[in-house]
């Protein structure tokens, strides 16, 4: 099973880390390989997935999208349901409870769309613990409605003004103050990223959906689909549900955002177009310059405008288990209309990439297949962002 | 022998302790980094740290972050930094060290930048997010090319790891007076005084020098009595970014560093 010990998915993932981080980080690896196996704790987060998040979440027949598109049949796997309204909940609570296990009485997170510091501040406050969310300025500009939920559920943003004012620079930020108060506090990862244990910590908590698409699936389909389509940033909803499918005759795809186009090099895909660099603490495919200095991105969703991306999916590319393929703005911003019209269901802009790469693939893979895609997250916090780009006032 | 260990040879019969100023190469210029380097072994430098800029720096305080972002948007590049390094040895047998993250040097081709670093008459290597455990390729490249690579140990690294640290570090031992990122502090700890001597103890023959938060002549001269120099970095950074020329510059800079040198030697 991957990672190995050294947290190495073949060549990818390590922990590229100040040493001031190695025993925090050497703590978590062994507390969570205890926790992971007591039964007391997965009843603990059976019960908050089951009563407090809404689990299982569904798998839903999108009827209507499919006879649109005239070719595979289309799943959505309802993560948009989840309590907090994405599957990063699956994920904070894990890691809410671990830290508690761990008598860490402070939390700090990173979040680009928000979704995950909501996540963070709901979880943290659940359970009393003081919670700080670095967040890029341009982050917070927009994506407004988020911020106002995560200061309600008690937390506190931090506006982060170095850089491209975005996640990997929140992403700094939250690093620094770990350094600094690494004896009290507990970093909460938002995605399979940064050094050993979190890639894989990430994916076991997010595995849920994954694990309950398999049974869905044999009771709806009769069988395992053919595709797994999902969106990646850092890519845990991806992992999340890819994971258990690993051994399975399934095929992943994992998008990934296009931006403005490739070409433009306005984009934020770095398994399409990147090198394989090192980016907080992990060595994975990152977008870079010929001197190795992180590229700025870009994509019309924050919780993609990301240069870097987990090791695991490095990895997966690496060795053929996944494809990945990259989607634009505009194709994304046609998608969401489209899922929102057919549907009733308003995607997250995040989201709204996998549903593209369906739009241009359901017909040729034809009315005989299955795929099942990820709906990571609803679209309210996006509303005030696609009214800008409509032209339309709120 | 390395530079760095015959200056350290040499400090230990003149009983004295190292002096080793950290600047971010290419702030204002490359061309005043050169003169900044002259004109601070002069006023009593033994050591020096060239910063190379990176857009990420995860373990540096808003100052070297600051200093970062300007040279990378003049264009400092690790090549570009090699050059400096091969036209300031023609002038002076200084130590020179780059302190620079992962990426760059990675991205460079890690045999490419250990056969260049040599050629152009660097000395040492420090790289802050690269831990023992993910150095062994870096390790054996770097001993081959007779650069040394400078290990960090810190207050929450252990007993047993320090010792590790110590036995595979090249050139000194980098202790880090406190967690966190770069950057000056009013008050240095309490306990750095017994993490100093307890780290002593553990690297043997290997001298440790310690370095972040400390930023004047007193705080230089009080840290120095329990290892064997003092790493300043923030402070001078500071100081060229709010001098106004390359005069000032190079003269607030040269009256810093001489003063620092005057309290570290006084008795």
């Amino acid at each position: 099973m991957l990672p190995n010990k050294d947290g190495y998915f073949d060549e990818f993932g390590g922990k590229f880390i100040p040493e001031t981080l190695f025993f925090a980080l050497s703590e978590l690896e062994k507390r969570y390989a205890k926790i992971k196996k007591s039964k007391k704790f997965k009843n603990q987060l059976d019960y908050y997935l089951t009563h407090y998040v809404g689990r299982p979440t569904p798998l839903y027949y999108a009827q209507r999208l499919t006879e649109r598109l005239q070719g595979a049949k289309i799943f959505l796997k309802r993560e948009d349901l989840c309590h907090t309204g994405a599957h990063k909940i699956n994920n904070a609570l894990g890691q809410i409870l671990l830290a508690n296990e761990m008598g860490k009485k402070r939390i700090i997170a990173e979040t680009g769309a928000g979704q995950h510091g909501v996540a963070v501040a709901t979880a943290a406050g659940l359970f009393g613990l003081k919670c700080e969310v670095y967040m890029g300025s341009e982050d917070i500009r927009r994506q407004k409605l988020n911020v106002f939920r995560m200061k309600l559920l008690g937390a506190k943003v931090i506006p982060v003004e170095s850089g491209t004012k975005t996640l990997k620079d929140a992403i700094n930020e939250a690093i620094r103050d770990w350094v600094t108060n690494v004896e009290t506090t507990h970093y909460l990862l938002g995605s399979t990223v940064g050094p050993h244990p979190y890639p894989m910590i990430v994916r076991d908590f997010q595995s849920v959906i994954g694990k309950e698409t398999k049974k869905q699936a044999i009771k709806h389909i009769g069988k395992l689909p053919d595709y797994l389509v999902a969106c990646v940033g850092g890519g845990s909803n991806a992992l999340g549900l890819f994971y258990p499918f690993y051994n399975e005759k399934v095929k992943f795809i994992g998008v990934e955002a296009a931006g403005e186009g490739i070409k433009s090099g306005k984009h934020a895909a770095p398994l399409c177009a990147g090198k394989i660099g090192i980016l907080h603490g992990t060595k994975s495919f990152v977008l870079q310059d010929e001197n190795g200095q992180i590229s700025s991105t870009h994509s019309v969703s924050a919780g993609l405008d990301y240069p870097g991306v987990g090791p695991e999916h490095s990895f997966y590319k690496k060795s053929k288990r996944a494809e990945y393929a990259a989607v634009n703005d505009k194709e994304v911003l046609k998608a969401f209309c489209l899922l929102s019209k057919t549907e009733g269901i308003i995607p997250a802009l995040e989201s709204a990439h996998a549903v593209a790469y369906i739009v241009k693939m359901a017909k040729k893979w034809g009315k005989n297949k299955n795929v099942i895609m990820c709906l990571s997250g609803r679209g309210d916090k996006d509303m005030e962002e696609i009214a800008n780009i409509f032209g339309a006032s709120l | 022998m390395n530079r760095i260990d015959k200056k350290f040879e040499q400090l230990k019969r003149e009983k004295r302790k190292a002096f080793i100023a950290f600047i971010t190469a290419g702030v204002p210029s490359l061309e005043i980094t050169g003169k900044l380097i002259l004109e601070m072994e002069r006023k009593g430098v033994d050591i020096i740290e060239l910063g190379v800029p990176f857009s990420d720096p995860m373990a540096d305080g808003p100052v070297i972050q600051k200093s970062s972002h300007q040279a990378l948007e003049k264009k400092v590049s690790l090549e570009k930094i090699l050059l400096l390094v091969e036209e300031i040895r023609k002038k002076t047998e200084i130590p020179l060290l780059l302190m620079s993250y992962f990426n760059p040097i990675y991205n460079f081709g890690l045999m490419k930048f250990a056969g260049e670093s040599r050629k152009k008459g660097l000395d040492g290597v420090i790289i802050p997010d690269l831990i023992l455990e993910e150095a062994q390729e870096w390790k054996k490249i770097s001993i081959d090319a007779g650069l040394a690579n400078v290990f960090l140990a810190t207050p929450t690294t252990s007993l047993k790891r320090m010792k590790k640290i110590a036995g595979e570090t090249r050139g000194f031992l980098y202790y880090v007076s406190r967690t966190g990122v770069t950057g000056t502090k009013e008050k240095i700890g309490k306990k750095i005084k017994e993490e100093l001597l307890s780290a002593k103890k553990l690297s043997g023959k290997t001298p440790v020098v310690c370095g972040f938060g400390i930023s004047n002549a007193q705080q230089a001269k009080e840290i120095a009595k329990y290892c064997d120099g003092v790493i300043i970095g923030s402070a001078i950074v500071k100081i060229i970014d709010e001098s106004k020329d390359e005069k000032k510059i190079l003269t607030q800079v040269g009256h810093f560093v001489n003063q620092v040198r005057r309290g570290m030697d006084k008795k």
